[in-house]
């Protein structure tokens, strides 16, 4: 069938005057005295510190901030001159959660989802799918199931989804803070192309610089105070703003997080775990055979020492280290921890009680709020120590220590679940370190996180190697790796390693 | 990633729109709840093994599917045997319960009973798309879009809990809490899915708004559910099958209506 309408689509005109929300319940409004103008077809990159309400402006634009009861709204927000809420459609938006975004289970009815609430004639809807899943560069069956797709391929789904819609605004909330290194650049580079074809207007949220500073033609920099701090050519913005947005964690490239020199190392200990020949794995569910993610793996790690794993996506990373972990049992081969480890136990980590662990491993899951079993920042971090049987005396004293040392003491009764992304990630890594572990294993602690929780996580971890802890880490950002890693543990991808 | 996503097979039954199965589902429990027989459950049950050919359904996928009947049919009806009540003569005395005859008749209707309802359910929803039911639902049933679409996408995120369940537990070892009692253990990471789920949730509700889920426009369907021939050819089947199952019981003279 022939494309029945145009892939032009006029771009928006935004314009917001005195624009300000305030989320129910709180004191201070997340954007205030805003005013600004975007013109049709202009592409730009919207910068702040956490906290500036960037994601609040998207969603305001979206349609998506709710009514009366969800918060206040100050000043008037435009789009072709008209209220948000009444041009639905006008506007489309993807997040950074590229799980929370599928809606339905095939590709195709996915993308035709929003087609269908806006009241597109069935026989406009299929075209206009197979041109956006084309347009992102899917080529898949309409069929295939939404589930079996990588991060990146589910954000251009998501992107798709948007495109069927035919926006003249597309917005996009940190679309690639969830995605390794070629997932950022695929998605990036869809965005260029279909924002090129249709000639959308785009508003792009995002803290790395660098992956959009070519793409866009305008940098509005929020003020967390209220208004617009700094508005113009990206060149022009980060000459004259770059070291202030720097310090505000944004990722400014000739501004990279700056480190504190390093003090003298503890000499490298004892050996402590050691693997010959490991098959690691897990059994899908309601299956009786366990998939092997990476095998004949032959590792060994000593006291002191800062190990980095790294290999593409589905290579078998993370597998590699709940294994090591011991939260996961070896499929094959031998995983063994050392006396200098294993002090008294048997010497298969995955076979010791989860007390046992406390001291001697400790694990930082990529996603914080898997790791969170208490109501308040305080009681999360004395579980550890309580579970060792300490005396009161001492849980309170090392989870004062770790409020202070991580900056959470303004915090200390605050709910896990509601803290920023930085301060959750601080708060699972401290939770992990109230035990005093001799090796922690660490899963992409700096996916989705700014420069400052950078640069703290990394100083931190500097220390803790430096006076003769062991690291781990899982991670794909080249950055950390030259930053932490005595030694580099690449894994090659399956197909390499099963023959 | 998860069974419970598996792709539905082509046969003659996955074809027909989900709500005639539905449907037909309905028929047939209504008819056998209206009374306990061992006739009319059986004829039901050997008639409903016969549509079982045209399902599509191969041996592995029938029994992983329907094995929670198999073993709770068989269990209803020796709980019934034991305890339920007696009459007739009594075949024997264990002390704790006494199986007479007309407790051991009662047992196995009750068996055949919950496999004759139980297996058309599950083999009719084994072969339907839960989007096609949804659309279904949506379109021939006429049910509000927001309820079957909401319903939908929630279903979607099942697989993901299956995940989420998993780094529970390996985040819950590594924290130190996982010598727990076994059923402490499980409460405790019920609460933190549910914890989970509901922050999934409205993030996926934010996600269906900023597609215009819910917006004032008059909604479409990408995919149109309608019902023709093969439907009514299925609701007959049912029919026939609740008609035969009951008409035996009488002519039998088993049939005893559970309002009578």
């Amino acid at each position: 069938m022939p494309h029945t309408f145009s892939r032009h689509t006029a771009g928006a005109r935004v314009s917001a005057a005195g624009w300000g929300w305030r989320h129910a319940g709180r004191l201070a409004p997340a954007v205030a005295d805003l005013t600004l103008t975007i013109e049709p077809g202009e592409r730009v990159l919207l910068l702040g510190p956490s906290g500036a309400g960037k994601s609040t402006l998207l969603a305001g634009l979206a349609g998506v901030l709710g009514g009366d009861e969800e918060g206040d709204e100050f000043g008037d927000l435009r789009i072709d001159g008209k209220r948000p809420a009444e041009v639905r459609g006008r506007a489309g938006l993807v997040l950074q959660d590229p799980d929370a975004q599928v809606v339905l289970a095939r590709v195709g009815d996915d993308v035709a989802f929003g087609c269908e609430n806006l009241g597109v004639p069935r026989q406009e809807i299929w075209p206009r799918v197979r041109w956006a899943l084309d347009a992102v560069g899917l080529q898949l069956p309409l069929e295939h199931p939404s589930s079996r797709l990588s991060g990146g391929q589910k954000q251009r789904l998501a992107l798709a989804g948007v495109l069927a819609m035919r926006p003249g605004l597309v917005l996009l909330d940190e679309p690639t803070a969830n995605l390794d290194p070629s997932g950022v650049t695929e998605v990036r580079d869809v965005v260029a192309r279909v924002i090129e074809e249709t000639g959308a207007t785009l508003i792009v949220v995002e803290h790395r610089v660098a992956v959009w500073q070519d793409v866009v033609d305008r940098v509005i920099v929020l003020d967390p105070a209220g208004g617009v701090l700094a508005d113009g050519s990206p060149d022009a913005v980060l000459r004259t703003h770059g070291a202030q947005l720097a310090r505000a964690g944004v990722w400014v490239p000739d501004f990279p997080p700056t480190l504190p020199a390093r003090g003298s190392r503890a000499a490298r200990g004892d050996e402590l775990l050691v693997s010959r020949s490991l098959t690691v794995g897990r059994t899908p569910f309601a299956s009786r055979t366990a998939l092997p993610a990476a095998s004949a793996l032959n590792i060994s790690l000593c006291e002191g020492e800062s190990v980095a794993i790294t290999g593409a996506n589905g290579a078998g990373k993370s597998t590699l280290a709940l294994t090591l972990a011991g939260l996961l049992a070896p499929l094959d081969g031998t995983l063994e921890a050392r006396p200098a480890l294993s002090r008294g136990l048997r010497a298969e980590p995955g076979r010791w009680k989860s007390r046992d662990l406390l001291t001697r491993m400790g694990t930082v899951f990529q996603d914080p709020e898997h790791q969170f079993l208490a109501s308040t920042v305080r009681r999360e971090l004395a579980i550890g120590p309580a579970a060792l049987g300490l005396g009161d005396a001492e849980v309170t004293s090392r989870v004062d220590e770790l409020l202070t040392r991580l900056r959470l003491g303004s915090l200390a009764d605050a709910n896990p679940f509601t803290l920023s992304g930085g301060e959750k990630r601080r708060l699972s890594v401290a939770t992990i370190l109230a035990t005093r572990p001799q090796i922690l294993f660490l899963d992409e602690p700096t996916f989705g996180q700014d420069a400052t929780t950078w640069r703290e996580l990394v100083g931190l971890l500097r220390e803790l190697v430096d006076s003769g802890s062991s690291i781990v880490t899982v991670t794909h950002d080249a950055e950390l790796v030259r930053a932490l890693a005595d030694r580099v543990f690449e894994l090659q991808p399956q197909s390499a390693v099963a023959a | 990633m998860t069974g419970l996503s598996a792709p539905v097979r082509p046969s003659a039954i996955a074809r027909v729109n989900p709500v005639a199965k539905l449907a037909v589902a309905v028929l047939i429990s209504v008819a056998l709840l209206l009374s306990i027989d061992v006739v009319s459950a059986s004829v039901a049950l050997a008639l409903v093994g016969i549509l079982l050919f045209w399902s599509g359904l191969d041996a592995r996928g029938f029994w992983l599917r329907t094995a929670p009947l198999w073993l709770g049919a068989p269990f209803a009806g020796l709980t019934t045997v034991l305890y339920g009540k007696d009459s007739g003569d009594v075949v024997a005395s264990l002390g704790f319960a006494t199986v007479s005859e007309g407790s051991l008749t009662l047992g196995i209707a009750i068996t055949l009973r919950v496999l004759a309802i139980g297996l058309p359910s599950i083999v009719l929803f084994a072969t339907t798309d839960p989007t096609d039911l949804a659309d279904g639902l949506a379109q021939v049933l006429r049910l509000p879009s927001r309820f079957v679409l909401g319903g939908l996408a929630g279903l979607r995120m099942v697989g993901l809990f299956v995940d989420d369940w998993r780094a529970l537990g390996q985040a819950r070892r590594a924290r130190g809490v996982g010598d727990a009692h076994v059923f402490v253990r499980f409460t405790s990471q019920a609460f933190g899915l549910l914890v989970l789920a509901i922050r999934r949730g409205s993030k996926l509700a934010t996600a269906m708004e900023a597609k215009g889920f819910g917006s004032h426009a008059r909604r479409t369907w990408a995919r149109p559910s309608t019902v023709g021939r093969p439907e009514a050819v299925l609701l007959l089947i049912g029919a026939g099958i609740a008609c035969a199952s009951i008409a035996a019981a009488v002519l039998a003279g088993t049939w005893t209506f559970i309002l009578a």
